[in-house]
């Protein structure tokens, strides 16, 4: 990977980071107030089908994380693996996409439910 | 010898192989480590191998491992090291050992050069002095890391250095942050691109051994930190 | 092997990367499994549920506030590595260390109390 790749991930670990930073705050709260009392699907359900502004919200945060995670894993892996670079940029596509896949699936899948 | 203390000292002797050999030496008043290596060199075994020159802190030639910890033996007193009464050296970490207490820091001065670590005039000889006023930002931000004398210990303490062997290290990153620093110097598109990615800046993991054990106080992981923000400017203005 | 003394290197900000580096390793991999969990909820209300009630376990109610600890723990030390990284310098980081670890205690606390 070149050096102005390199750069790049770094920053877009950065900016990922400041989005997640937002979004976990305001996940750990809902997070919180709604396991008081108990946590159905129900209750989940109710508050994401068909509510468009958590869907927005979701998306950004699965979008955010499919960045920031997969440079994570990458960098932990390109140092623990110096020999295999083309490895650990794999894991991190892979990763990539997999972060996508199931973050959309649940999101669409919770939205559209009941 | 009845009534002095004794200090117990363990020494690195051989070069990557070898082992530690215990010598027992009289212990008191402001004794440094320097005298401590000092001593068993004259008096007890003449084929030791260790380096010295100014022994006030000035030059950082004495730099060894003691203790597990990198420092200036000259400027490390025996009374706050060695709680025990033990000493433990050995040489520098992350860099080849020639003998005994010897390293060779070749590979240090390399890395310093590959990030570019030398002032790069802007073509002709200028008609009169640069005016760099000491209290503006840049040049305070390149006086506040320009002390580094290249003794190898922040070297010696960083992690990363010790897993990836291609990683410039804290010294020669602190070196290029004081140049694009210098509104004098002409080289900082090629600098910017030395310093950025997996061997350079990124790579910092901000352990802050650096700064933890710097003989100087100086701070390379603020200067890395800064090298961190001017490689991400250069590369969103596709300068990198 | 050269320096049998141990590496005396471990200082705060040492396991502060560490912290951030294992929590973050485990949320990774945490992460598509938390969005299996939520996506039975296209099978139907009753899978999602009867995954919710294995959740009323004890033992699984500690892995999530581990989980939540594991959170907080490494946003506040993201965020103090933006302080670092991104503001200016000063003595500001070692009080920024302490409260990081502050409230991350605090917000698995706060998930223990509601869950229990």
């Amino acid at each position: 990977m070149s050096v102005p790749a390199q750069t790049w991930l770094w920053i877009a670990q950065r900016a990922s980071a400041a989005v997640l930073a937002l979004a976990v705050s305001v996940h750990l709260v809902t997070v919180i107030y709604a396991v008081r009392g108990g946590l159905t699907a129900a209750d989940i359900i109710a508050r994401l089908q068909g509510n468009v502004a958590w869907l927005g919200f979701y998306s950004v945060f699965v979008l955010a994380a499919a960045v920031h995670a997969p440079i994570g894993v990458r960098t932990i892996l390109a140092e623990s693996l110096p020999r295999a670079p083309r490895l650990a940029d794999a894991a991190g596509g892979v990763l990539m996409i997999v972060i996508l896949a199931g973050g959309f699936r649940a999101i669409l899948g919770l939205y559209g439910a009941g | 010898m009845a009534n002095e203390a004794i200090l117990f000292v363990s020494v690195w002797r051989g070069a990557e192989r070898g082992r530690f050999v215990d010598y027992e030496i009289p212990r008191g008043g402001h004794q440094t480590v320097l005298d401590a290596v000092t001593h068993i060199q004259r008096h007890v075994d003449p084929t030791l191998a260790y380096r010295f020159a100014c022994r006030v802190g000035m030059c950082g030639s004495c730099a060894m491992t003691v203790n597990g910890v990198p420092r200036w033996t000259c400027r490390t007193r025996v009374d706050k090291v060695a709680k025990d009464g033990r000493l433990e050296l050995a040489p520098l970490k992350n860099l080849p050992v020639i003998k005994d207490l010897t390293v060779d820091m070749e590979s240090f001065f390399n890395k310093v050069r590959r990030a570019e670590g030398a002032f790069v005039p802007a073509g002709d000889t200028p008609g009169d002095f640069a005016a760099v006023p000491p209290a503006s930002r840049p040049r305070t931000l390149a006086d506040a890391a320009i002390e580094c004398i290249g003794c190898g210990v922040c070297y010696s303490a960083c992690d990363v250095v010790a897993w990836n062997r291609d990683y410039l290290g804290p010294a020669a990153l602190n070196r290029a942050w004081t140049l694009v620093n210098d509104v004098r110097d002409a080289g900082n598109a090629a600098r910017l691109r030395a310093v950025a990615g997996d061997a350079g800046c990124h790579a910092c993991h901000t352990h802050q051994s650096c700064r933890t054990w710097c003989p100087k106080s100086l701070n390379p992981t603020a200067s890395i930190a800064g090298l961190k923000r001017a490689t991400a400017r250069a590369a969103m203005r596709g300068r990198l | 092997m050269r320096g049998l003394a141990r590496p005396s290197n471990r200082h705060t900000a040492y396991w502060a990367f560490v912290l951030h580096r294992v929590s973050g390793l485990l949320l990774a991999l945490f992460l598509p499994v938390h969005f299996w969990a939520l996506s039975l909820a296209i099978e139907g209300e009753a899978a999602l549920d009867g995954f919710l009630r294995w959740t009323e376990n004890p033992l699984v109610k500690l892995a999530e506030f581990g989980l939540v600890l594991l959170l907080a723990a490494h946003l506040t030390g993201g965020l103090r590595l933006l302080v670092i990284e991104l503001l200016p310098w000063s003595e500001r980081q070692k009080a920024m260390l302490a409260t990081a670890g502050g409230i991350a205690f605090a917000a698995g606390v706060l998930f223990l109390i509601n869950v229990y």
